[in-house]
C-alpha cells in the first residue's frame, strides 16, 4: 500500500506541476476552429456575476446583441469574456439562451435527464461491511446504453482476520434508470488478494477468483450528484474443497459526467 | 450441490441482465403503419421524386471544463500518543456542482516515539518502518460559506468548506480503517491556481496499548491546487 501512495502522490505532484506550466493554456479554445467559443446575447440581457455560485453579486449586464467570449466552464457557470474585455461569471441558464454565430441555439445538455450520449462517466466511492470487517470501495462506471453499464471496482477490505484488496469488473442493469430513485442490478467477476494478519506464523497472501451478484439503488440528489447504496453476494472459487461465501453492504456517493 | 445453485443464480441473473437491457420500457408502442393509396387521377404510379437536400452539419463547439483540483499539501500530523510530525500529501477534486466537491487524499508522515519510549530508555513498541504512517481517504465535502475576499483593493473568491470521508490508515504494521472529517478554507489566486488551509481529524482504532481504544489524529496543513 505504501508503494502504491508513494507512487499516487508523485504522479499527483507531477500532474500539478505540468498544469501549472501549461496553465496560461487553460483559455477555453474551440480546438477545431482555433479560437474561443463565441457567442450573442439573445435574451433581453445577460448578467456577469464576480463569481460562480448564485450568492455572488452581479457586476454587469450585458445588452441583447453583444458578443461574448466563452473561457471555459465550471459546473454550471462559464467564465465570459464582453466586447469590452471584462471577464465575470455566467449562469448556465442565461448561457442556453445565447446564439452561436449560425443562429443556433448554444447545445447545452438538457437540465432534466441525464444525457447518457454526453456524459457516460459515473463515479463515486462506497463504504460499508464485507463479510463482518469494513470495506472502501472505489467504482468507475461508463454506460453503454440508458439500462446498461460497464463497471470498474477497486476495493479494500478491513477485517480482524484479514484485509483484502479486490478488484472487479461487472455490468449493471438499471430498468428506469429515468427514475430519481433508480433500482440496478449487477453481476460481474474479478480477483481478490487475501491478506491474512499475522499471529504467530503468517500465513502466505492468496489471490483467488470471484463472481458476485448485486442488487442497489442510487438516488439523484441533485443534478450530477449521486447518493448510492448497494448488497452483493459474492462467491470466492478458492484451490480448497470448498467456496467461500461473502456478503457486502455499501453505501456512499457519487457523480456522473 | 451449494455452489451449483450458485452458478445457476449467475447464469439466470445473466440472462435477466441481458435480457431486460434489450426490453423497450422507454419505447412507445409501435403504431401500425397506415396504408397510403398512391395512385394519380390517370391510374398510373406517381414519380418518385428524390430530394437532394444536404443536411447542415451542425458543430457542437467544445467549451473546456475545469471541473477538477489536483495539488500537493504540507502541515503536521499529529499521530496520538506519537508525537506531532511533519507531514505532505495530495489532494484530486471534482467539483460536482457549486456546492458540492468529491475528493481523495493520499499523505504520509513519520512518527515519533511515545512519551512510555522516551523515558523507559531503551524499549521501542514500534519498528522503524511500522512508525511511517501513510493514508488514504475518499471524502466529500460542502461549500458551505462560498465568498469573496479582499486584499488590498483586488477581490478574491474564496470558500469555507467542511468535508467527511472514509479511508484507510496504515500504520504500525497493518491496515485500519478510518473515518475523516475535516474543514477548510480555500482561496482562488486566479481562475486556475488556489491556496488552501486544512484541518482533518483522522478517527481509527488502535490496539497496541493492550485494548482497543479509537485514537483522534488532528492533521493542519498549508496546499496549493491547479484546477484543469
Amino acid at each position: 500500500m505504501r508503494k502504491v501512495l508513494k507512487l499516487a502522490i508523485l504522479l499527483i505532484l507531477a500532474t500539478a506541476a505540468g498544469l501549472a506550466h501549461s496553465a496560461d493554456g487553460q483559455r477555453a479554445y474551440d480546438r477545431e476552429a482555433g479560437r474561443h467559443v463565441e457567442v450573442i446575447v439573445a435574451d433581453a440581457f445577460l448578467e456577469l456575476h464576480t463569481g460562480p455560485g448564485r450568492g455572488y453579486p452581479v457586476f454587469r449586464v450585458i445588452p441583447r446583441g453583444e458578443k461574448i467570449e466563452i473561457l471555459f466552464r465550471r459546473t454550471d457557470w462559464f467564465r465570459v469574456r464582453d466586447e469590452h474585455d471584462k471577464e465575470g461569471w455566467a449562469r448556465r441558464s442565461e448561457m442556453q439562451e445565447t446564439l452561436l454565430a449560425s443562429g443556433a441555439k448554444l447545445p447545452l445538455e438538457d437540465l432534466g435527464h441525464r444525457d447518457y450520449d454526453n456524459q457516460p462517466w459515473e463515479a463515486g466511492a462506497e463504504t460499508g461491511n464485507f463479510g463482518g470487517g469494513n470495506v472502501n470501495s472505489l467504482w468507475v462506471g461508463y454506460s453503454l446504453n440508458q439500462n446498461l453499464a460497464a463497471e470498474f471496482n477497486v476495493s479494500q477490505t478491513l477485517g480482524t482476520a484479514d484485509n483484502s484488496v479486490i478488484a472487479l469488473v461487472g455490468l449493471t442493469h438499471t430498468p428506469r434508470p429515468d427514475w430519481r430513485f433508480a433500482p440496478f442490478l449487477q453481476l460481474g467477476t474479478g480477483i481478490i488478494e487475501i491478506q491474512p494478519k499475522a499471529t504467530i506464523i503468517a500465513p502466505p497472501n492468496r489471490k483467488e477468483q470471484l463472481a458476485y451478484y448485486g442488487i442497489g439503488a442510487k438516488f439523484y440528489l441533485t443534478r450530477r450528484f449521486i447518493l448510492r447504496a448497494d448488497y452483493r453476494s459474492y462467491v470466492i472459487f478458492t484451490k480448497l474443497d470448498q467456496n467461500e461465501e461473502r456478503n457486502e453492504w455499501k453505501a456512499g456517493f457519487g457523480f456522473y459526467f | 450441490m451449494e455452489s451449483r445453485i450458485r452458478v445457476l443464480l449467475l447464469i439466470a441473473c445473466a440472462v435477466a441482465l441481458g435480457g431486460c437491457s434489450w426490453w423497450p420500457f422507454h419505447k412507445k408502442p409501435a403504431q401500425e403503419p397506415v396504408p397510403v393509396e398512391a395512385t394519380t387521377a390517370d391510374g398510373a404510379a406517381p414519380a418518385v421524386v428524390e430530394p437532394t437536400v444536404v443536411r447542415r452539419k451542425i458543430k457542437t463547439p467544445s467549451i473546456k471544463n475545469s471541473n477538477f483540483e489536483i495539488g500537493p499539501y504540507m502541515g503536521t500530523y499529529s499521530a496520538q500518543d506519537f508525537q506531532v510530525n511533519p507531514v505532505v500529501g495530495a489532494r484530486l477534486a471534482y467539483h460536482i456542482t457549486e456546492d458540492f466537491f468529491a475528493e481523495a487524499l493520499v499523505g504520509q508522515t513519520h512518527t515519533g516515539r511515545t512519551s512510555y519510549e522516551r523515558l523507559s530508555g531503551g524499549a521501542n513498541l514500534l519498528t522503524d518502518s511500522q512508525r511511517i504512517l501513510t493514508y488514504y481517504n475518499l471524502a466529500f465535502g460542502y461549500d458551505l460559506f462560498p465568498g469573496e475576499v479582499f486584499i488590498g483593493r483586488r477581490a478574491f473568491n474564496s470558500a469555507l468548506y467542511v468535508e467527511g470521508g472514509f479511508g484507510a490508515t496504515h500504520f504500525a504494521g497493518d491496515d485500519r480503517f478510518t473515518v475523516m472529517m475535516g474543514a477548510g478554507y480555500r482561496l482562488l489566486l486566479n481562475n486556475w491556481l488556489a491556496a488552501h488551509v486544512d484541518v482533518r481529524d483522522h478517527i481509527f482504532d488502535l490496539s497496541l496499548f493492550g485494548s482497543t481504544q479509537t485514537s483522534h489524529n488532528l492533521e493542519t496543513t498549508l496546499g496549493v491546487t491547479v484546477y484543469f
